[in-house]
């Protein structure tokens, strides 16, 4: 892939405040990180071609500036609940790459000790309660710990992320009513990646933009490019702002695209390679991004390479600690089910 | 002692419980100034104020999904689903999520959430008001079940179920609301999993759930009379089950049968006479083991249906004379 330069000079504007604001390490960071999602992403289904995995799993490749740009916006102590293709997600809110690769293979050593497995990635004690292998399944649980946020009187949030699918599923509307009638500090983040597995988004709504069914809430909706992570970040920390003053949730719709299938057997019937290839050649997340950075002189050409360098050796040694972990033992199988 | 009714002793466990533990709060649809369908957090509004008291748009997966995610971070929600027929709307956060999330992120996560409800029939509610689907619950792996057949055990079982750090659905029934019984006012716990004998008796045992508990108590009175002794066994807790009273009851008794008032088909009947004759109670029987259970349809609006449709005293006498008198 080759790196896109070519970034207009009023985005560099746009920007210019943000970035000022952010400064190069945490945008170096952030830039870091949507390479570590890929490179676990691409390793993640290498290992599945080489038998090493089993099951399925689903692929978040080409949205990794979603999950960096909201995760990025929240404090240490927020809640994240997410969804089916939550690799990214996970990384982003800064969980250990060995932990997951090791969940991934199914290993002791996993965050879920290999029960979960690629669908059911949590990081309980960094407040991630968890992906989500049913389509809204967490989205009405983040009324609960918003509920339980205002009970608390703490200032924490609560993000939920969900995808396009999701917003048509009646728990959406239960979830959405209940935060915004209670006023709760929840965050919901629409990613939409265009298709729920095969159902492309133009027919499955009759409106243009998901975030505007928040006027049926009387919350704020927003839609943002979600190829840009200063986009996601900037819509999601003025909606965690708000969350923190007491003022309620928010409904952000994040317009990004993935690149693989939906799963491991999907043959992708539904779109043309060409509509695929003019995401990858001309919003790739990570080469924009890059293409921002390198712009606006905030990295260099050789920093910005050196990135996917780095990435691939986190990965590296995530594989490594996960291929040495030790499997579940069977003895154990009943453990965990009752507390 | 002091009496109270089932509703009031399921009241002043969730009174007594909020009193003493700020996490605890009641969630559902009118439960606030109605009091709840059924009157049994009538008062409770003006004590605990909307905070704690808290009425929800009629938005069942909502309620359930709020109990999960309050739960999940340092509450003990207590939700009320008006009636059990309406779970059907909360099955996938209740099944999929709240049973689920413990085991999936490897025991490090814990839902200490209890889901009340009121199952079944006798007020006329037709198909859709009076359901007892307890067996669907029990056979979810990390879900426990509960179901108190009197108000002593109504109490003390809700504040156990609360205490508890599981998802625990607490099946009421509608027409033991008002029936009375002794209720200490003290804070006490019935521990979860511990099987009751209600009767002592020796020809056959009845293992029976919640309402059907004071049928078989009926009966088994009656019964005395022409000299047939019945041990009435009340299991309480579903799931998980302590099946080694009933086991040891059907050692001495040598005869034994079920009563429930879901349909007997996939019915938590057949977990019963399965455990019973899985085990060493096998070579002491004498007769048969029996169930005795709900049709196998709807219940029906019209009163001579409905109460023709699950077990009454009558029909719990006939069968214990007939088991006892060898004629099966």
């Amino acid at each position: 892939m080759s790196v896109n330069r070519q970034i207009l000079p009023e985005v560099i504007q746009r920007y210019h405040e943000v970035i000022e604001l952010l400064g190069p390490e945490f945008l170096k960071e952030m830039l870091q990180d949507m390479h570590t999602i890929r490179a676990f992403e691409e390793r993640a289904e290498q290992l599945y071609s080489l038998g090493k995995v089993h099951g399925t799993m689903h692929l978040s490749i080409g949205q990794e500036a979603t999950a960096v740009g909201a995760s990025n916006a929240l404090k240490d102590g927020d809640y994240l609940l997410n969804h089916h293709r939550g690799h990214g997600h996970c990384l982003a809110w800064g969980s250990n790459p060995d932990k997951m690769m090791a969940e991934f293979m199914g290993k002791e050593t996993g965050f879920c000790r290999g029960r979960g497995g690629s669908m059911h990635i949590a990081d309980v004690d960094a407040n991630n309660l968890g992906a989500n292998g049913i389509v809204a399944g967490g989205v009405p649980i983040a009324v609960g710990v918003g509920m339980s946020i205002k009970m608390r009187k703490t200032d924490q949030v609560c993000m939920v992320i969900f995808g396009d699918g999701a917003a048509n599923e009646g728990a959406f509307h239960e979830s959405l009513n209940m935060a915004s009638i209670w006023n709760l500090p929840v965050i919901y983040l629409c990613e939409n990646n265009q298709y729920a597995m095969s159902m492309p988004v133009g027919k499955a709504f009759n409106i243009e933009d998901i975030s505007v069914r928040a006027k049926a809430y009387n919350i704020p909706g927003k839609t943002v490019d979600g190829n840009d992570p200063l986009a996601v970040y900037l819509a999601v920390h003025e909606a965690a702002e708000r969350a923190r003053r007491g003022e309620g949730p928010s409904l952000i719709e994040s317009k990004t695209y993935r690149y693989k299938g939906h799963s491991k057997s999907d043959r992708q019937a539904y779109r043309t390679r060409d509509e695929v290839n003019n995401w990858m050649d001309n919003r790739d997340a990570i080469n924009g991004f890059a293409g921002l950075l390198t712009t606006a002189g905030v990295i260099s050409e050789a920093e910005a390479t050196a990135m996917r360098d780095t990435a691939l050796s986190i990965i590296d040694r995530s594989v490594e600690f996960s291929e040495a972990s030790p499997a579940p033992d069977v003895a154990t199988i009943l453990e965990g089910v009752y507390a | 002692m002091r009496e109270l009714t089932y509703a009031e002793a399921l009241r002043e466990a969730l009174r007594q419980s909020m009193t003493q533990d700020e996490r605890v709060f009641l969630i559902g649809e009118d439960v606030g100034v109605y009091g709840g369908a059924f009157g049994v957090s009538a008062g409770l509004l003006a004590e605990f104020g909307e905070q704690r008291i808290i009425d929800t748009p009629i938005s069942e997966a909502g309620i359930a999904g709020a109990c999960v995610g309050a739960a999940l971070t340092g509450m003990r929600p207590v939700g009320e689903i008006q009636f059990m027929d309406f779970i059907t709307l909360t099955m996938e956060q209740l099944v999929l999520q709240a049973a689920k999330v413990r085991f999936m992120f490897g025991g490090k996560a814990s839902v200490p959430m209890v889901l009340r409800t009121p199952g079944g029939s006798g007020t006329g509610a037709a198909a859709q008001h009076s359901e007892s689907l307890e067996n669907w619950f029990v056979h979810v792996p990390g879900l426990k079940v509960v179901m108190p057949s009197n108000p002593y055990d109504a109490k003390g079982l809700l504040l156990a179920a609360i205490d508890d750090n599981n998802p625990v659905i607490f099946i009421e029934h509608k027409l033991l609301y008002k029936t009375k019984g002794d209720v200490p006012e003290e804070m006490y716990r019935i521990p979860l999993s511990q099987t009751a004998i209600a009767r002592e008796g020796k020809h056959l045992t009845v293992v029976a759930t919640s309402i059907m508990v004071s049928r078989a108590l009926e009966a088994a009175a009656e019964l005395a009379k022409e000299g047939i002794e019945l041990e009435v066994v009340d299991p309480r807790t579903l799931k998980p089950l302590d099946d080694k009273p009933i086991i040891e009851s059907v050692k001495k008794t040598g005869r034994a049968m079920v009563v429930h008032e879901a349909v007997e088909m996939g019915g938590f009947g057949g977990e019963i006479v399965a455990r019973i004759a899985s085990s060493e109670a096998f070579d002491y029987l004498e007769a048969p083991i029996r169930r005795l259970a709900g049709l196998d349809i709807p219940i029906p609006y019209n009163r001579e249906l409905e109460r023709a449709t699950v077990p009454q005293v009558e029909n719990i006498i006939l069968e214990a004379r007939k088991l006892v008198r060898g004629e099966y």
